[in-house]
């Protein structure tokens, strides 16, 4: 398993006339760990699911490793090897912890006990293997974002799509979680693109960031970078007074 | 050896001695039950059927369809009609029953599921399917139109036909019964059971992992429509009569979801359980009706038997039976 290199092209997405994302371009290059930041309504979880399949831009293409994966149903870009979580957690809530990450792990291990097995280790890793019986609908919120995550990645991913799990985690948590994708992606040269309020995890994860507001790119640059641009500040604290 | 595994895997050794001795038990019930008692038995093995094949479409892959009638009034016409007309058994009138009744199943699971109509509004297709399928038959010269299709009555045994006494339906259906409660143990064992059962808890969610959420509820529904089918068949050769009014009743679509509901949605041995509970009570019931003058008991204590079971025990009574003794078959 290795990381997948991915290219945003001028992708665009209107609901109604409504514009949500415009033209918005931007390349994660194989194996790196990106973050995709911008205040609410910016449209950033509207280019996720452009990316994972579930709206087919108006304009523009999406292209995993130089083959184009815009149009495609949700399945088949996972089939492609991009796994994601939902920002509103969609746990299998009458299956177990296992069960759960199982789904995910038999799209490529088609015999139910290989596809356990890997489950059983994703879980490990994740810390979720004591809870591995309990209903998902029984788990903590921080539990429920880790559970995305580990079916995520029981697909067996080349790009994970984080669309704000660390929300709602304590900063030990975050902690924790920052230190398990920076070991997975070390590990597995696994890509990682998030989207994330939490700048401690941002800071600490991201070698690039990517920033929308109104459904356009305003900024992109190193993290250090994005801290002193100009734009990104007047989005995020309000434009200056004129002096 | 891999299928027997597949099949009693993580089964409490307990659980497979009952099931064993329920299965030699119902092998020799009818030496021990008299007449009256074998065709009640039949009726719960009916019901516990039809229950089994509409619980892979609602228990295990979440869709919910209120017009399960068309499939068992498609195959029970068909297989009924080539007999009666061209006197071709039903051991070969069955595979153009079961085709014709996956054909109308994929229509009406491609129009929903294509469509992605959800909950209540796929419902609402399966049951004006099932409708107007009743209409077309009400006015279908070869099925006999609303006058209905009568099947000759002999008493002379012809198994090739199809043809016999009441032990010979117990068997069939008997056969039936068990045959997809071990079709349906391996399909939730497989690969495609546990996406069903992820589309029925999170269709989005389940898309995301891969799993191809049209292809699997097609299949769901294919099977469904296909068993279905098969007690449609055995259905019209044991009672020898069909009419538009009744094989394709609302009522009747309703009648094949009690018994899952009841004993147990998603679960394999619910529909059995809810079966024996409704049709083993019921016919208590209608006993009771006919000593007390008093008719509709059988309606009210169906009705009474839903209402406690919505109240009390949402998961079905199977779910808590299993808990209470042990048995190891959780609602997944």
């Amino acid at each position: 398993m290795s990381g997948a290199r991915l290219e945003l092209d001028g992708i665009a997405k209107s609901f109604r006339g409504l514009r949500a994302v415009h033209a918005v371009s931007f390349e994660v290059p194989g194996g790196a760990i990106n973050a995709l930041i911008g205040p609410n309504g910016a449209g950033k979880t509207t280019i996720f699911n452009m990316i994972a399949g579930v709206y087919r831009p108006d304009s523009g293409s999406v292209r995993l490793d130089g083959r184009q994966i815009s149009g495609l149903r949700p399945d088949l870009v996972c089939d492609a090897g991009v796994g994601r979580t939902f920002q509103i957690v969609k746990p299998f809530k009458g299956l177990s912890v296992l069960e759960n990450v199982t789904v995910g792990a038999l799209h490529r291990r088609p015999t139910l006990p290989d596809a356990r097995a890997y489950a059983a280790d994703i879980l490990m890793q994740l810390g979720l293997h004591d809870r591995r019986h309990q209903a998902a609908e029984s788990l903590t919120l921080p539990d429920r974002k880790r559970l995305e995550v580990a079916r995520a990645l029981a697909t067996e991913p080349k790009l994970l799509l984080l669309d704000e799990v660390m929300a709602g985690l304590r900063p030990t948590e975050i902690d924790v979680m920052v230190t398990f994708l920076q070991e997975l992606n070390r590990r597995t040269g696994l890509t990682i693109l998030l989207i994330e309020h939490v700048m401690r995890a941002v800071m600490a994860l991201a070698s690039n960031i990517v920033v929308v507001s109104y459904g356009e790119k305003i900024a992109e640059g190193t993290p250090a970078e994005i801290a002193r641009h100009q734009a990104v500040l007047d989005v995020y604290l309000g434009e200056a007074e004129p002096a | 050896m891999n299928l027997l595994a597949r099949l009693t895997g993580g089964v409490p050794a307990r659980s497979l001695w009952c099931l064993g001795a329920l299965l030699v038990l119902l092998l020799v019930a009818p030496a021990l039950l008299g007449k009256y008692g074998l065709s009640v038995l039949i009726l719960v093995l009916y019901f516990a059927f039809v229950g089994q094949a509409w619980n892979i479409m609602m228990g295990f892959a979440g869709q919910l369809s209120l017009g399960h009638a068309l499939y068992a009034g498609v195959g029970g016409y068909i297989a009924a009609g080539l007999f009666f007309h061209y006197g071709i058994g039903p051991w070969a009138g069955v595979f153009v029953a079961v085709a014709a009744a996956v054909a109308a199943g994929s229509i009406v699971g491609y129009l929903g599921f294509r469509f992605s109509l959800a909950g209540v509004y796929f419902a609402l297709l399966t049951i004006a399917f099932s409708e107007f399928t009743r209409i077309a038959f009400d006015h279908w010269g070869w099925a006999g139109g609303s006058g209905g299709l009568f099947l000759k009555v002999d008493a002379a045994s012809d198994i090739l036909n199809l043809r016999g006494g009441p032990l010979l339906f117990y068997y069939v259906i008997l056969a039936l019964a068990a045959g997809t409660f071990i079709l349906c143990r391996l399909l939730l064992e497989s690969r495609l059971g546990r996406y069903w059962l992820a589309i029925r808890e999170d269709p989005e969610a389940a898309q995301a992992v891969g799993v191809p959420v049209l292809r699997c509820k097609m299949i769901a529904i294919v099977i469904s429509a296909a068993l279905t089918a098969l007690a449609g068949v055995w259905n019209a050769f044991y009672y020898n009569n069909l009419f538009p009014e009744t094989a394709f009743a609302m009522g009747r679509s309703i009648e094949f979801t009690l018994a899952p509901i009841i004993g147990g949605l998603g679960t394999l041995f619910g529909p059995i359980v809810g079966a024996v509970v409704l049709t083993g009570l019921g016919e208590i019931f209608t006993d009771l009706s006919e000593v007390f003058h008093i008719s509709g008991l059988k309606q009210i204590f169906y009705g009474l038997a839903l209402l406690v079971i919505v109240m009390y025990r949402p998961a079905g009574v199977w779910p808590w039976i299993a808990e209470r003794f042990g048995f190891g078959e959780k609602r997944r």
